[in-house]
C-alpha cells in the first residue's frame, strides 16, 4: 500500500472490510497515525479474519482503559484548579471522551489538553505547580518562546502519574496573523455534570479544522480530520448548525480553514457538508489530500519533499519571517541533547 | 520495504522489513524450525536507513517499527540481527496489550512454570539457558506473558540474546543453533543462540506458575536462598513490567493474582552449577 487511501476508505465504509487484502498494512498505517482504536470501534460487528478481530478487539479494550485514564487526569486537574473558580474548558480527545461524542470512540487520547482564561493563566501554573505537576522543559529559551509567542504554557507533566498537561489561553499561537477569539470560545462553553466545560460544537469543529490546517505541519492530519468527519456529523443534525458554523469560523477568523476541513472531509470520508460553506474544490486541497494520505503500508512517512513544504509552511503560519529566522536561529545553535540506546 | 520475513515466536507474529537482505538472512537462519507465521501480524517491525544514502555509505539500521523510542540510536549494519532483535523487542514492550508483560525468563518442567526476574545482569537470560539445557524446557529469556484471564505464562521462545562470557558457556552447542559473534556493540559481545528443539516444538503451550525467582549472580557472593514476601514481590514485578499501567484495573487484578498464586525467593549464586542446584532445590 503506497499510501493511506485504503485506511481512509474502511473508515469511511467498514463494509469494504470484506475486500480487505492486506490487514498487516492496514494495521501499521493506523497504529503510525494514532487511529487503530478509531479503527477498531469502526468496524465493530464486521465479519473479519479471525486475527484481525482479536487485534481490533484488544485494541478497544486498550482504549477503554486509557480514556478512563484521561478523564481520571481531567479530574485530577479539576480538583486542584476548583478553589481558583475559573472555566476550565476541555479540549480535543478528553473533551470528546468526557462528552461521550461520537468522535471520541476509540479517539487516541494523549496529553490532556484545557483552555482557560488567559487573565487566570498565573493563578493556573501555580495551582497546578502547588499539585505536583512539574516543567517538562528546563531551557530557558524555550521557556520564553512559549510564555512570549505560545497559545499555551509550556509543557507540565505530574510527577507521580507521569502526565502531561498543556494549559492553553488561546487556540492559535499568538504570533500567528488570525486572531480566533478566545474570550468568546471560553463565553460559549457548556459546562458538564463534573463542572468541566467542553466548547460549543460549532467551536469545537472550528478549533480542530485550526489544529489542522491553520496550525503545524499536518501530522496526524488523517486522525484530526477523522474527528472532523465524526463532529459533523453528529452536530449537522443539530437545527440551524450550519449557519453557527458559518458565524463561528468567521469570528474565530477561521472560515478557510474550516471550509477546506469540511471540503477535505467529504472528500476523503464521505462527510455530509454544506456546499456553500465547503466552498468549490481549489486545486490546492489536492496537495492537502496528498499530505494527509502520505503513509505507506509499512508505517513510513512518505513524500519528503511535500512533508518538508508543510514544515516550511507551519513556521510560515506561526510568525513572521523575521522571527522564525532569530528562532530557527537559536534552535540550530544550541547542541544536540544526546541520544541513547534501548 | 525492499526485503520482508515473517516470524512467529509464541502467540506473537511479527513482520520484518529491511533496506538490507543480511539481516534477514541471519534472522531466518536463526529461526529456522519455528512454525509458519499467521496471515496477519501482530507488529510490524523495520530496520532502516536513518537517511537514504546510509543505505550504502557506512550503513547503520534504524530501529523502527509500529512503536518506536524516538531516542533509540542506529546500530551498524554489521550488527544487524542485534538490531532486529532490539526492534522486535521493543514492539512488545510498547504495544503488547494480550497479555501482562513482564520483563522475565521462564522454563518449565512437569507443567510447573518458574519466573526469574531481576536487575539486568543478575543472570537470569543465561540462567534461563541453562536450565533449557538441563532437562527444562525454555518459555522464554526475555519476556513472560502473563494470560489475563488464567494467569498462565505463555511462552515467548525468541532466540536466547548471550552476553560476554555467557558466551563460552555454550560453546559446545550445535553451530547451527548460534547466530554470528556480534562484537563491540552497544551492549558488549553478543551471540544469539536458537532454544532447544523442545522450546520451539512446544511454543504454544502454556503453563501455570509454580514459584517466582529473584536470581543474583555476583563473583563473590555466597549461596543463599530467602523467602521474599508478596508485598515486595508486588512492586518488584511492576517495575518488571512494560504495560502494567497501560492494562489499568485488570493489571492490577492479573499480577495481584499472580502474586497470590506462587511462592517467591530470591537465590544468590557465583557460579552456574550452585545456580540450577538453588533452582532444582526450590521447584522440589
Amino acid at each position: 500500500m503506497r499510501d493511506s487511501h485504503p485506511l481512509a476508505r474502511l473508515l469511511a465504509d467498514p463494509a469494504s472490510a470484506e475486500r480487505v487484502r492486506d490487514w498487516t498494512s492496514i494495521f501499521s498505517m493506523a497504529r503510525a497515525q494514532s487511529l487503530l482504536g478509531s479503527l477498531a470501534w469502526r468496524l465493530e460487528g464486521q465479519d473479519l479474519p479471525d486475527k484481525a478481530a482479536v487485534i481490533l478487539a484488544v485494541a478497544r479494550r486498550d482504549h477503554d482503559t486509557a480514556r478512563t485514564q484521561s478523564l481520571w487526569e481531567a479530574e485530577m486537574a479539576r480538583r486542584a484548579l476548583a478553589p481558583l473558580g475559573v472555566p476550565i474548558v476541555l479540549l480535543k480527545g478528553t473533551a470528546y471522551a468526557a462528552a461521550a461524542l461520537d468522535a471520541g470512540q476509540g479517539r487516541s487520547i494523549g496529553d490532556l489538553d484545557i483552555l482557560v482564561p488567559r487573565e487566570a493563566l498565573g493563578e493556573v501554573q501555580a495551582a497546578l505547580l502547588a499539585a505536583g505537576w512539574e516543567w517538562v522543559k528546563e531551557d530557558e529559551y524555550d521557556d520564553l518562546y512559549y510564555r512570549r509567542w505560545m497559545h499555551e504554557l509550556p509543557p507540565l507533566i505530574h510527577k507521580e502519574r507521569d502526565r502531561m498537561i498543556d494549559v492553553h489561553h488561546t487556540i492559535l499561537p499568538l504570533t500567528a496573523r488570525l486572531k480566533p477569539d478566545a474570550a468568546a470560545l471560553i463565553e460559549d462553553s457548556f459546562i458538564l455534570q463534573s463542572g468541566l466545560r467542553i466548547l460549543s460544537p460549532p467551536d469545537m469543529v472550528v478549533h480542530s479544522a485550526a489544529h489542522l490546517f491553520a496550525d503545524g505541519d499536518m501530522a496526524g492530519g488523517l486522525r484530526n480530520l477523522w474527528d472532523i468527519d465524526r463532529l459533523v456529523r453528529q452536530f449537522s443534525m443539530e437545527p440551524d448548525f450550519w449557519n453557527r458554523l458559518r458565524e463561528r469560523a468567521r469570528r474565530h477568523q477561521l472560515e478557510a480553514a474550516t471550509s477546506r476541513a469540511l471540503r477535505l472531509a467529504t472528500h476523503l470520508y464521505g462527510t455530509p457538508v454544506e456546499a456553500r460553506l465547503a466552498g468549490p474544490r481549489p486545486a490546492l486541497d489536492m496537495f492537502f489530500e496528498r499530505r494527509l494520505l502520505a503513509r505507506n503500508g509499512w508505517g513510513q512517512a512518505t513524500r519528503p519533499i511535500l512533508r518538508f513544504a508543510f514544515y516550511v509552511r507551519s513556521h510560515w503560519l506561526r510568525m513572521p519571517p523575521l522571527m522564525l529566522a532569530r528562532h530557527l536561529w537559536t534552535k540550530w545553535r544550541r547542541p544536540k541533547k544526546p541520544v541513547s540506546h534501548v | 520495504m525492499r526485503h520482508r520475513l515473517d516470524l512467529r515466536i509464541g502467540p506473537v507474529t511479527f513482520r520484518i522489513g529491511s533496506d538490507w537482505r543480511a539481516p534477514l538472512g541471519e534472522l531466518a537462519r536463526l529461526y529456522a524450525l519455528y512454525p509458519e507465521p499467521d496471515a496477519i501480524a501482530d507488529f510490524t517491525v523495520r530496520l532502516e536507513a536513518e537517511r537514504i544514502w546510509r543505505r550504502w555509505i557506512r550503513p547503520s539500521v534504524g530501529i523502527r517499527g509500529d512503536y518506536i523510542l524516538p531516542d533509540a540510536s542506529p546500530l551498524a549494519l554489521r550488527h544487524g540481527l542485534l538490531a532486529a532483535e532490539m526492534a522486535m523487542n521493543l514492539q512488545l514492550a510498547l504495544g503488547q496489550r494480550s497479555f501482562l508483560l513482564l520483563h522475565a525468563a521462564t522454563v518449565e518442567r512437569d507443567g510447573k512454570a518458574l519466573l526469574m526476574t531481576g536487575e539486568s545482569g543478575a543472570g537470569k537470560s543465561t540462567l534461563a539457558a541453562l536450565l533449557g539445557e538441563r532437562g527444562w524446557r525454555l518459555m522464554g529469556d526475555e519476556f513472560a506473558l502473563v494470560d489475563l484471564d488464567t494467569l498462565a505464562l505463555h511462552p515467548f521462545p525468541r532466540a536466547i540474546s548471550l552476553k560476554n562470557e555467557a558466551i563460552s558457556l555454550f560453546a559446545d552447542a550445535p553451530p547451527e543453533r548460534l547466530g554470528p559473534l556480534l562484537e563491540n556493540t552497544p551492549k558488549g559481545r553478543i551471540r544469539h543462540l536458537r532454544p532447544g528443539a523442545d522450546a520451539i516444538a512446544r511454543m504454544d503451550e502454556p503453563a501455570p506458575l509454580a514459584a517466582i525467582l529473584f536470581p543474583r549472580f555476583g563473583r563473590d557472593f555466597e549461596r543463599a536462598m530467602r523467602p521474599v514476601g508478596a508485598a515486595e514481590v508486588f512492586v518488584r514485578l511492576t517495575q518488571a513490567s512494560t504495560n502494567y499501567i497501560a492494562l489499568g484495573e485488570r493489571g492490577f487484578e492479573t499480577l495481584t493474582g499472580l502474586v497470590a498464586a506462587a511462592p517467591a525467593w530470591g537465590i544468590d549464586y557465583s557460579d552456574t552449577d550452585t545456580a540450577v542446584a538453588l533452582v532444582e532445590e526450590v521447584s522440589r
